[in-house]
């Protein structure tokens, strides 16, 4: 039997405190002296009242709560669930880093600038493209940064009639969602039975109109696009531009680079690909890459180098604006760069060669046992469709439940959207093969449950700290804070 | 290659390559057209040993200078505040952060209970019903709140107070140009919102009035005299706050506001050269379905225990697409989880302790700056910041000040040309009266 942990609120007792603040060392003003009443707090927030080991074994408690990679294998498709390793946190907790003010005077930050500087240049040299802005905060930011990018471009063309942008129906939520942000209107194009973009429905759907593509490639079912010049060629020669979702590119490290497949504007998604770590939900971080042509509208300010140094410059006439206060996520691109810079080009390479190694591996020995809809090499990520075992009355969510009674993180279930009882499994480089067999293992296991004992699996889990929980209620009748 | 990140030998992976049935790993990459295949290698530098990376980045870092290293009083959004030790501690616990969004419940409650109490923290001291699980920061915080009144009241037009920190403005008016909102300045008066504008300018058409509070310059601007003037067409009043400084003061919800969104920085998180920090976003319950981001629900498993649910979701990406409330996906959950523990760690007490001691040091120090014959241009009730002329350009004083081991103020003028010569000052609770008396000396001795 589990236990409950209280809330943090529930632990607390009016009169204990869990903080140390220095005593007060000039004489007091009465603080109803300088604000005026209407202004000054009555009631306190009702905060907890607790001491500092209560603190650590309420969080302690929590933690043994919740799963990370570092406490067992993280499949999740789309995500790029690696290791994330620990110098990067040493170096990122250094004072010159951690305890800077984005606003001193920049011959205090030369570190910091050069540090940010270096990232682009490895990033630029990465992607392929010309030019590496590091303010974005997440993918989802960086996709709006490259779009309004792209808008800006179209409009110092005199160009106001490009209101769509094309996503495919792969295509991860945040595209089309960021295009909405951006102003646009969003086009679906169908992908073909092979799993890549149907170029005759691309044909269709692009015009004068056309604003962007936005795709990822390899796509979310973990397919490389290989048409993708062809693609290219359709959306350019209409005047539309091509937009690089950058969440894969643990697929194509060394292999292939966006700007050399005809991408004008690409985000990386820094927390995925460069170990950013994912944090329980965030923070990351979001760099855009572009092509020349879109340098004049990058968000400002850019930092350069010039011969005294480091500097921000704003004057830049043409930038969309900024899109973060101050500089982006630095401390999460310190962490990115510190990887960057313990892998080198080699190490790289290797990354993308074991996590599709790794895939195809994981895909050829389960495709006895599950669906496979798309039979090919796949890049770094697989789907698998449940399709089998929902006919046995065992659907894609229970088997992503029962898995968790093995100590797994499941897979990305149900996206992409197009295939049913959609599995996303993306084992990455950092996973060694018996972890990989160990899974495999407990796939199968789960398999032959469907068949023969499938109340196993649509009860499941077993084990957790809590059962399967009522989320119509949660979302009916929403409890969203604590009241007494 | 042998790596400590990439654990497979050869023999694992001639035994894979066996099993896929194919020769090279090559061969799995077949896919990729030669025409766009990337030959040969990135150049981009070598890598180094873990202990010669570490020698390498922490030279790098040593050429900084850090806030621990120097006094600072800059401010401007971005502050120095005593972070319990315990903060680091708990965000250092892998559980949290290497985990990602919490989709799994039944192996994510940790993430979920600690977001849900999150959230509560923040609805008590913003006054309001709802908060969201965290935004990238208050800046972009600032912006949704304009595209979320925008969205509700079917309205284009913003009001933006010219006292709202002039990045957070900045990135409003990008994000205000993809929906296509007219976003008008409204000047200040006295360091604040000028009242007088605002009655002038507000009009049916209005989504929402934007200010700050303690605003830009520090000053407590006048809410209770806002709110009905905001409420007088039919937009709503969206209000930036320092959150500690809700921890003495009367919080907007209680003036009204309809939404109110601010960053958490102060609460736990290191300045890291301005990111990351944690965006938070607190509306009227009436707003709940439409809020941005994610939000952590409460419920009841199988057998009735109470767990926690990413909820709503109705409203996000994943589900909606094109027709979702916002874009963002990740957000900032470590930071909120540090902003959490911080404000755990100080508690009731403790957080309206340090406002109170922000507010003490800041009055200290315009003081002995008045005494010492300094101009202090706004005269209204400010938290912990305030604006001081210097009659020099910041630039240069600031430069002395560094000699002496002091970051000094924000120099005003690179926003505002009006405030030329003018220094924004922030004394938290950590500047001890003998580094106030000094910056004061100082910048006196510049005067001179
Ligand atoms: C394919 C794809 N695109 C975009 C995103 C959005 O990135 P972020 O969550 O960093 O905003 C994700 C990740 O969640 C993704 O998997």
């Amino acid at each position: 039997m589990h236990k409950d942990q209280p809330l943090i609120f529930e632990l607390s007792k009016p009169g204990r405190i869990g903080y140390s603040l220095p005593e007060l060392d000039v004489p007091a003003v009465d603080v109803a002296e300088v604000i005026p009443s209407d202004y000054i707090r009555m009631e306190a927030a009702e905060l907890p009242e607790v001491s500092e080991l209560d603190i650590m074994r309420h969080y302690t408690a929590l933690s043994k709560r919740n799963h990370g990679v570092d406490s067992g294998f993280y499949p999740l498709g789309s995500c790029t669930m690696k290791y994330n390793p620990k110098i990067n946190e040493n170096v990122a907790r250094l004072a010159g880093f951690a305890h800077l003010h984005p606003l001193q005077p920049e011959e205090t930050v030369q570190g910091a600038l050069e540090l940010m500087y270096d990232l682009q240049e490895h990033l630029k040299e990465i992607t392929g493209m010309d030019a590496v802005t590091l303010q974005p905060a997440a993918g989802a930011h960086g996709e709006w940064t490259g779009l309004m990018m792209i808008r800006a471009y179209h409009e110092a063309n005199g160009d106001f009639n490009r209101t769509k942008v094309i996503v495919p129906d792969t295509a991860h939520g945040t595209n089309p969602a960021s295009a909405t942000v951006a102003g646009f209107e969003t086009v679906t194009v169908k992908s073909t039975e092979e799993g890549l973009v149907d170029l005759e429905d691309l044909k269709r759907v692009v015009g004068p109109d056309t604003a962007a593509l936005m795709l990822t490639n390899p796509n979310t079912l973990g397919l490389f696009e290989e048409n993708i010049l062809e693609m290219a060629e359709i959306v350019h020669s209409a005047g539309g531009k091509l937009y690089y979702d950058g969440a894969n590119l643990n697929a194509v490290l060394s292999k292939a680079r966006p700007g050399d497949m005809g991408f004008d504007v690409v985000h990386l998604n820094l927390h995925k690909t460069f170990t950013g770590p994912h944090g329980g939900g965030g923070p990351g971080s979001g760099p855009v890459g572009v092509k020349a042509d879109f340098i004049p509208f990058l968000p400002k300010p850019t930092v350069e180098k010039g011969e005294n140094g480091y500097y921000f410059d704003y004057d830049r006439p043409q930038a969309i604006g900024r899109v973060k206060p101050f500089y982006g996520n630095f401390g999460i691109n310190v962490r990115a760069y510190t990887y960057i810079r313990s892998m080198g080009p080699d190490g790289l390479k290797a990354v993308t060669e074991y996590a599709v190694l790794n895939a195809n591996y994981m895909m050829r020995r389960l495709a006895e046992y599950y669906d496979l809809p798309y039979d090919r090499h796949c890049k770094h990520e697989f789907v698998l469709s449940g399709k089998r075992q929902k006919k046995l009355g065992v659907r894609t969510l229970d088997i992503a439940k029962r898995l968790l009674d093995f100590g797994y993180h499941p897979p990305t279930i149900y996206f992409p959207l197009i295939v049913e009882e959609c599995m996303m499994i993306e084992p990455t480089e950092t996973e060694s093969k018996e972890t990989l067999d160990a899974f495999i293992d407990a796939m199968i296991q789960i398999a032959k449950e469907a068949a023969e004992t499938p109340e196993i699996v649509q009860e499941a889990p077993h084990t957790t700290v809590v059962k399967r929980l009522d989320e119509t209620t949660a979302a009916r009748k929403p409890i969203l804070r604590y009241q007494k | 290659m042998l790596h400590r990140y990439l654990p497979m030998t050869e023999d694992d992976k001639q035994q894979m390559l066996k099993a896929i049935g194919v020769e090279s790993i090559d061969e799995l990459f077949s896919d990729i057209p030669e025409s766009v295949r990337f030959k040969g290698e990135y150049r981009i530098k070598q890598a180094k040993s873990e202990p010669e990376l570490m020698k390498e980045l922490a030279a790098l870092a040593a050429q900084n200078a850090d806030l621990k290293s120097y006094t600072s009083f800059l401010g401007a959004g971005v502050y120095d505040h005593y972070i319990p030790v315990v903060v680091d501690h708990v965000i250092s616990r892998s559980e949290f952060y290497t985990a990602y969004t919490p989709y799994q419940p039944e192996i994510s409650q940790g993430e979920l209970q600690a977001i849900f109490e999150f959230q509560t923290m923040i609805c008590e001291l913003t006054g309001m019903d709802v908060a969201n699980s965290s935004m990238y920061d208050g800046g972009t915080a600032l912006a949704e709140a304009a595209l979320l009144s925008a969205a509700h009241t079917k309205k284009k037009k913003v009001l933006l107070s010219k006292a709202v920190h002039p990045e957070y403005r900045d990135v409003v008016n990008t994000y205000a140009k993809g929906p296509g909102l007219e976003v008008v300045e409204i000047p200040l008066q006295n360091g604040v919102t000028d009242l007088e504008t605002l009655k002038k300018e507000m009009n049916d058409d209005v989504a929402c009035v934007i200010v700050q509070y303690p605003n830009f310059f520090g000053q407590i601007e006048p809410l209770k005299e806002m709110e009905p003037i905001a409420h007088s067409g039919k937009g709503m009043l969206v209000v930036a706050s320092n959150p500690l400084a809700l921890g003495g003061l009367t919080p907007p919800g209680a003036f009204g506001a309809d939404i109110v969104v601010g960053d958490a920085q102060p609460f736990g998180i290191p300045a890291q050269f301005g990111g990351p920090h944690c965006g938070y976003f607190a509306v009227k319950s009436a707003l709940m379905r439409k809020i941005p981001g994610r939000l952590v629900g409460q419920t009841t498993d199988e057998e009735g225990r109470r767990g926690f649910v990413l909820t709503l979701q109705a409203r996000e990406q994943h589900i909606r697409r094109d027709k979702a409330t916002s874009n963002i996906c990740s957000n900032q959950a470590l930071n909120a989880l540090a902003a959490s523990v911080a404000m755990t760690a100080l508690g009731k007490q403790g957080v309206k302790e340090m406002a109170l001691m922000n507010i003490q040091k800041a009055h200290y120090a315009k003081n002995a700056f008045v005494e010492r014959g300094f101009t202090v241009p706004f005269t209204g009730p400010f938290f912990n910041e305030f604006v001081i002329k210097v009659n020099k350009p910041v630039r240069e004083v600031n430069q002395r000040l560094l000699e002496k081991g002091i970051i000094g103020g924000y120099d005003l003028g690179r926003d505002y040309p009006e405030l030329e010569n003018h220094m924004l000052v922030a004394v938290t609770e950590l500047r001890t009266k003998e580094e106030i008396d000094m910056l004061v000396k100082e910048l006196g001795d510049c005067h001179a």
